[in-house]
Parts: structure tokens; sequence; C-alpha cells
């Protein structure tokens, strides 16, 4: 478990992180969202006590990181960035991170071969490429068979092969009772892989919720339709206690109303109807909108009306 | 204490898996041991040329050290580079959540590092030295003599202490390119030369290298105003500070 007490980052008059609180659960996927500048890598960060908080706490089972005693058998992370000498092999990195903590040797092959690099493991970094250094740094996160894992955006940069492994790594860890905490930029990453969503803009907090709850919430359902006669159909609608939005192409849409009602109503006022589609929002579509008004609230300090 | 050892053992497989590690190490042997025999050689040829007031304050021991002047900077570049690799290539990043205890990481580190120099510059400087002695022929002296001995052991020490001032200097630069932009001309030519010239000379006494090299001198020619041992402590002075420098830059600043 992670828990995160007003976590504060400022970098002089630049809020990173701004008053985090929040829980990571074990025993599931956690998507950590929030779009690029976020403040998702600054907290990450925190959390292994590579920065340091301007404000606040986090403890990882309790305790502050520092304090963890062999902190790889409790907490394994992938950063966003390579942090490999890439003049030390594959092997070599993966036994100095090892004999650090205590691991025993064996756990070496043992990793190298689950993230499928076995065969480079007398390899130097040097020539890897951008999905190799990845699986070498979730390689070192697995080291220490920890109950935490963290990725930070681990997709970026993967081929199409490299991402559906890491989706079903990270589902098969949670499965086995980890905390997996994963951060991404993408909503429909997201959506493919986690269960719990912590979504944050501007360093601030914006939702933590289950996907499910999050979805329920956020997608919008919605009726499109067109007719030759938008302003009859206006008032067919109005006196049916419904308010339609025109869209741009001239079409109508219609909130939290099934699309056969919508259509008999025309059928009784003998409307025309050239289009009659149920819609749903993308869930992307839902994020941005969420994470736009935390901008424009930083922007213009209203958090109303957008 | 268990956890302190595994540390030090991973910081040993650390310096001991990377090329530039060793390399560095292996030139700073070479350079030193070959200009010191070839300045030696060029000394017993030329000896009857120099003017009497060299000839009298001749020193068979600091000649066969002449190129530690050189291979110094080899050892300043293993001092550098221990150090810088982790934020160069990230592995900082690896290296701290690993062993969150930053004073515990720099220790190890520094142990490591210290022995590995320590070693290899005592080696160095005993090669150098009975080299350089076999090539003077009538003019050497032997490691029984009168402060040879020490003279001996201090380059060693010269050396190992003028990398752990790189590695010190290098913590609170965390860059190769900044600590190599500095220390370099620093030692290879700001300090030799404010040293050689009269007038700044009382200043660049006290620099960590001057100092460090009256360990090395058998003939006392009277110019320092500290002894062997004297400078050797400057030095040490020198080395604690970067250290201490390069300790409270690694607490306070985010890796």
């Amino acid at each position: 478990m992670i828990e995160l007490d007003r976590l504060t980052k400022r970098y002089g008059t630049t809020v990173a992180v701004d008053q985090l609180t929040c829980t990571v659960q074990p025993g599931v996927v956690t998507g950590f969202l929030g779009p690029n500048g976020a403040g998702k890598s600054t907290t990450m960060r925190m959390m292994l006590g590579l920065d340091r908080p301007t404000a606040g706490d986090v403890r990882i089972d309790g305790e502050h990181y520092d304090r963890l005693r062999d902190p790889l058998n409790h907490i394994g992370a992938l950063l966003e960035a390579k942090a490999v000498h890439p003049g030390r092999t594959a092997y070599n990195h993966l036994t100095v991170l090892a004999q650090s903590n205590g691991i025993p040797q064996k756990r070496v092959p043992e990793v190298l071969d689950l993230v499928g690099l076995g065969s480079v493991a007398k390899k130097r970094p040097k020539g890897f490429s951008l999905g190799m250094g990845q699986r070498l740094g979730i390689a070192s996160a697995l080291l220490g068979d920890p109950k935490i894992l963290m990725f930070d955006e681990p997709v970026n940069g993967l081929d199409p092969e490299g991402i559906h492994w890491i989706r079903n790594l990270m589902k098969y860890l949670a499965s086995e009772g980890k905390t997996v905490f994963v951060s991404s930029h993408l909503m429909s990453e997201m959506a493919l892989t986690a269960e719990h969503l912590i979504v944050i803009g501007r360093g601030r907090l914006l939702a933590d919720t289950s996907m499910r709850e999050f979805i329920k919430e956020n997608s919008r359902s919605y009726v499109r339709l067109r007719t030759p006669e938008p302003e009859r159909m206006r008032d067919v609608l109005a006196t049916a206690g419904l308010t339609p939005v025109a869209t741009e192409d001239g079409a109508l849409e219609v909130d939290s109303v099934e699309s056969d009602r919508l259509g008999e109503l025309a059928a009784e006022h003998g409307l025309v109807l050239h289009e009659l589609s149920p819609q749903q929002a993308s869930l992307e579509e839902a994020f941005m909108q969420l994470t736009a008004e935390a901008v424009q609230y930083h922007a213009h300090g209203t958090g109303k009306g957008a | 204490m268990a956890h302190t050892t595994q540390v030090i053992r991973s910081e040993w497989t650390k310096a001991t898996t990377v090329r530039a590690t060793l390399w560095t190490l292996a030139i700073a042997f070479l350079v030193t041991v070959v200009f010191g025999v070839l300045i030696s050689l060029l000394l017993n040829n030329t000896f009857e040329d120099l003017p009497e007031r060299e000839r009298l304050t001749f020193d068979p021991v600091l000649t066969s050290f002449a190129g530690m002047s050189l291979g110094q900077l080899a050892m300043i570049a293993f001092g550098i580079l221990l150090v810088a690799s982790e934020y160069s290539t990230g592995m900082i990043r690896a290296s701290l959540a690993a062993v969150p205890q930053r004073g515990l990481f720099m220790t190890a580190k520094l142990l490591v590092g210290t022995l590995l120099v320590l070693v290899v510059g005592m080696v160095t400087s005993f090669v150098t030295f009975f080299l350089g002695q076999a090539v003077l022929g009538d003019l050497s002296v032997s490691i029984g003599e009168t402060n040879v001995l020490r003279a001996v052991i201090g380059g060693g020490l010269y050396m190992t202490l003028i990398a752990v001032f790189a590695m010190g200097i290098t913590w609170v630069l965390r860059s190769a390119l900044l600590a190599f932009s500095i220390l370099v001309p620093l030692f290879f030519l700001v300090t030799p030369i404010l040293a050689s010239i009269e007038a700044t000379r009382d200043v660049g006494y006290w620099f960590p290298d001057q100092a460090g090299t009256a360990i090395m001198s058998v003939v006392d020619t009277g110019e320092r105003p500290y002894g062997p041992w004297g400078g050797l402590l400057i030095m040490v002075l020198w080395t604690v500070a970067a250290l201490v420098a390069g300790y409270v830059t690694l607490k306070k600043r985010d890796a």
C-alpha cells in the first residue's frame, strides 16, 4: 500500500504536485492518469525518495522510503528514463542491484528470462532498443519480488507486441495480489488495464475512483438525430421536457433519453427523421474534459461552467 | 552489519564491471611509470650539464616520480568517472532506489574507489621508484635510506588522495564534463604555474596537489612553509572538505 498525504512539490514558484492525498490499494492495477506535465513522474520520484517533497508525506507500507531496509524487496519501479549504465551488461546491472539488497544471485537469470532478455544477458545495454531497455527496467523492478510495483509510462515507445506483453504482465501481477501503480497520459491504455483510477491535472487530484464508477459517471450517452425541420423538433422535445443541443453540422444531440422514445415522439408528430443514432462519448473525451477543466480552473480561477 | 557489506559488494561489482574504471587505472599506472623512467633516463644522461645549484639539490626519488604529474590526471579521471557515470547514465535513480540511505551509498562507493586507487597508487609508486632508480644508476638511492620509504609510500598516498578529492568534487558538480573542465586545467596548468612563479608561489603551495607532493621529496629545499607530513595533511584537509561538500549536495539535491 502506498499512502500520499498532502504531498506537495514546488520548484520555485511552479507547483508540480499540489497537496496530493490518496491511497494506492493492493491487489489491483491502479492507473495514474494525467496529461503530460501533470506531475505524475514527480510524484513517483517522491514515492521512491528520489525527490524530496516540499511538504506533505508519502509512505510505503507505512514507512518512509529511506527507512526501508532492502527497499527492492518492498517496491520495484520502472521510471520513465533509462536508469542503466550503457557499458555494464544487463546481467551485471541486475547483479549490482541484487547485491545491494541481499537478493539471491539466482534471481538475476530468472528475471532476465521472465522479461525475455535471457539471450542478451551478457550484452551491454548500449545497443538495446527502447523496448529492450524497458524490459531491462522491468526486470530490475521484479528483481526483489516486491509486493508493490510502479511503472512510469511503461508502454511509451513500445511496439504492439511489447505493449501487449506489458498489459498482460500488469494484470498477472495484480492477480498475484500485488499493488500495481502505473502512470499514463492515455486514457485508452488505462481502460484496458486499470481497475482503479487516480487522475491528476496540474499536480492536483481530480478523481480517485474505480474504473467502473469513472466510466459510469463520465461517459455521456446521448442520441444524435437529424431532421429537415429542426425548429419544430426542438418544440416537440421541449414539450417532452428534453433540451437538445445543436451541433455544427445541423444535427441535434439529446442527453439522457432512449432512441426508441425519440423515434416514437417524432412519429407522433409526423416529423421526418434522417438520422437517429445512440452515441457514447469515449473515455478519452471524458478524461480530456476532466483535465481541461483543471487547466481552465487554474487559468481563469473559475471551476464552473466548463 | 549485513546491510553495509551488501552495499559495498554492490559498489565493488559496479566499479569492476565497467571498462572505463579499469582503463583509467591502467593508464595511471602506465603513464606514471613510463614517464618516470624516461625522465630519469634523461636526467642521468644530462646530469653533468645541470647548473651546480640543481645538482646539489638533486632529488632522485622525486625525479623518478616525474611521470606522476601526468599519471595523476588518469587518477582524477577515475575519481570523476566513478561518480559522474551515475549521473550521466541515469543509473543514480536505480542506485538510490536500491539504497535510499544516501550516506551509506556514498560511503560504500568511496570505500571501493579508495581501495582501488590505493592499491593501484601504491603499486605504481613502488614500481616507478624501483625502475626509476635502476635507470638513474650512480645517482640512485636505495629504499632503505633516510626518508626514501616515506616518500615512496607518500607517492601512493598522493595518487589516492588526488582521486578521492576528484570524487568529492564530482559529487558536488554531478557532471563529468564540468568536473574534467575544472580539475584537469587546475592540476595540470594552474597550480603548477602558480607554484613555479615567484610572486604567486606562496599561494600556489597551499593547493592540494602542490601541498601533497611535499611528501614525495627526500631533499628539503626549505622553500615551503610546511614539511612533508604537513603538506600531506593539507591535502587530506582539502579532500575531506570536498567530500563533505559532496555529501551535503547528495543529501540535499533531488536525484
